[in-house]
């Protein structure tokens, strides 16, 4: 294959894997986060301790994570349908893709607010903070860099995730690789697209790293 | 200004309880500095815990200006927490916020305006002395600046009491002294009422106007510094004064003596050697100027037995001191407590004698 051949394939890959892992990106941040954080507060000694509930929702976080992404994709295909209207597509693929990165991504924002130093949350309870106060102005704060690297870590498992949204048509570069390079033989443009990958990847890892160092102040 | 009553606080696990305070009766006045001291496991972060609430006691009661505040609701309680500020060993600095968005916290919290705000921090910082250092960030700044942030935001909601959670403990020698100061002019200029827990028998001694001892969440002493200190029976005085085991030579009696301020004018030692023909020896002795007072401890030994010194002890008691007769043996119980007394020798006096 020449590069003539494989340049609009490799432009409309890349196009659908950035769509794909932005929107699921973005999607899994809005829902992960607020999961992440509960499963601080609601655990026991925190500001809303809440233990079947702390428990309930580390049961689904572990199931969610639990199953693998194939079987999770093909699973979700009747919500898929009734959220986007549609079960093939790079927009019927972002539906497991957040779906699958969401637990992953509440686990390590779980981690990240955990790291907060408990005495912070002390020192603003001595001033009379309320709960909303000291996740805002504490917990979220304190944990950005954490968070960002959360976030660095998540977009690089779902550009792994969104290699096998082929299976839905969702397209992308993984699906790319696979169908094309792999299942035909054209080692070339699997070669090549692989080094796209990695070239996101880099990308991903070295914005996100720069981002968190410089919202670190230690 | 803080009374607790009959306070106590049972932490309860499934196998065992473990009973944190133990019917904890304080009294701090209002403006006064009150230190309370004890080993780690004595129940004084419990305690200093207790007093705002952040641990809620499983029984007794806590006042703080005349308000008691374990029967208010989680709003009433937010609010008198804005008037009692709090200052902690690790500082406890949001490190992503700088000295000057630190110290304004407390005033966000309080719903002040962003201009109000800026105002109030300034002066703050002007307060502790950290005013160049207003945009740097928490990890730029050494323990003794971090603890200096604290306080300015410990006061940045005026409150009339100051709760200080081993605040110089995580201080070298020099900075816990500068921080004591700071806090006692902020005391004498603010009118604040002060309530520290520390280990360190340095920091009683530095700035408390009272003092209470804790062992096994209970209060074993408190009274102001001077009327400890006067006590020859007062651990805390021991703690603070340690004269060691004594070793009672065979045919020689050796007697602690207790001068609680009027009497260290005297020059009883020599009086006592002249007008009865005593050798006195000087053992060990402390002397502290507590609240302008003189006050500490000596131990001398006299030439023969008890029976032969009854006349100049006599004569001792009858100047105003508190005289105890050694006996032999470990009779002072100050090896458990050389934690406590660790950072103080014995300070050779006489200089007042």
């Amino acid at each position: 294959m020449t590069w003539s051949e494989m340049r609009p394939l490799l432009e409309t890959a890349t196009q659908e894997t950035l769509y794909m892992v932005g929107v699921s990106t973005l999607i899994t941040v809005l829902i992960g986060l607020p999961i992440g954080l509960l499963l601080v507060l609601t655990d026991r000694g925190g500001p809303l301790a809440f233990a079947p509930a702390n428990k309930l929702l580390g049961l689904v976080v572990n199931v969610g994570r639990s199953i693998p992404f194939l079987i999770l994709l093909v699973a979700l295909i009747p919500f898929t349908r009734w959220v986007v209207g549609t079960t093939i597509g790079t927009d019927a693929a972002i539906v497991p893709l957040t779906v699958g990165a969401i637990p992953f991504f509440a686990r390590l924002v779980e981690t990240a607010v955990r790291e907060v130093d408990r005495g912070l949350i002390e020192a603003a309870q001595s001033m009379g903070a309320s709960t909303i106060t000291i996740v805002r102005k504490v917990l979220v704060r304190e944990a950005v860099p954490s968070i960002i690297s959360a976030i660095t870590v998540t977009i690089v498992a779902i550009v792994g995730y969104s290699a096998m949204a082929g299976v839905v048509g969702g397209g992308g570069l993984g699906d790319l690789a696979i169908r094309y390079g792999y299942q035909r033989f054209e080692t070339n443009l699997m070669l090549v697209t692989i080094a796209v990958l990695v070239v996101l990847v880099q990308l991903v890892q070295f914005v996100g790293d720069l981002l968190s160092r410089r919202l670190a102040h230690r | 200004m803080i009374r607790t009553t009959a306070l106590s606080k049972v932490y309860r696990s499934r196998e065992r309880q473990v009973t944190a305070l133990d019917n904890v009766d304080l009294h701090v006045r209002e403006g006064e500095i009150f230190g309370v001291l004890g080993r780690s496991g004595a129940g004084k972060s419990t305690l200093i815990r207790c007093l705002n609430l952040l641990e809620r006691p499983t029984s007794g009661t806590v006042e703080v200006g005349g308000r008691e505040l374990t029967t208010l609701s989680a709003s009433a309680l937010r609010a008198e927490r804005r008037g009692i500020g709090m200052i902690f060993q690790h500082f406890n600095l949001l490190s992503s916020r700088t000295v000057a968005g630190n110290v304004a916290v407390p005033l966000e919290i309080a719903g002040i305006a962003r201009r109000d705000r800026a105002r109030r921090v300034a002066e703050l910082l002007e307060l502790v002395g950290l005013s160049e250092h207003a945009k740097a960030y928490p990890a730029q700044l050494s323990g003794g600046q971090k603890q200096r942030v604290g306080i300015a935001r410990a006061l940045a909601a005026e409150p009339r009491v100051l709760l200080s959670d081993e605040a110089t403990s995580a201080l070298d020698p020099e900075t816990t002294r500068s921080i004591l100061a700071l806090l006692r002019d902020l005391r004498d200029r603010l009118g604040l009422t002060i309530l520290l827990i520390t280990h360190e028998m340095d920091v009683v001694k530095n700035i408390c106007d009272s003092a209470a001892l804790m062992e096994g969440g209970r209060i074993v002493e408190s009274g102001t510094v001077g009327e400890l200190l006067g006590r020859s029976d007062s651990r805390l005085a021991r703690e603070m004064f340690p004269l060691g085991t004594p070793d009672v030579p065979a045919g020689r009696t050796v007697v602690d003596i207790t001068f609680r301020g009027e009497e260290t004018a005297q020059p009883f030692i020599s009086t006592l050697a002249r007008t009865y023909n005593v050798d006195v020896n000087v053992l060990g002795a402390a002397v502290e100027s507590v609240g302008g007072r003189q006050i500490g401890r000596m131990r001398i030994s006299l030439d023969g037995t008890f029976e032969n010194n009854v006349v100049p002890i006599g004569y001792l008691r009858e100047q105003g001191l508190q005289v105890d007769v050694v006996d032999e043996g470990p009779a002072t119980p100050t090896e458990s407590d050389a934690d406590v007394a660790a950072a103080d020798g014995v300070a050779l006096a006489g200089k007042e004698i």
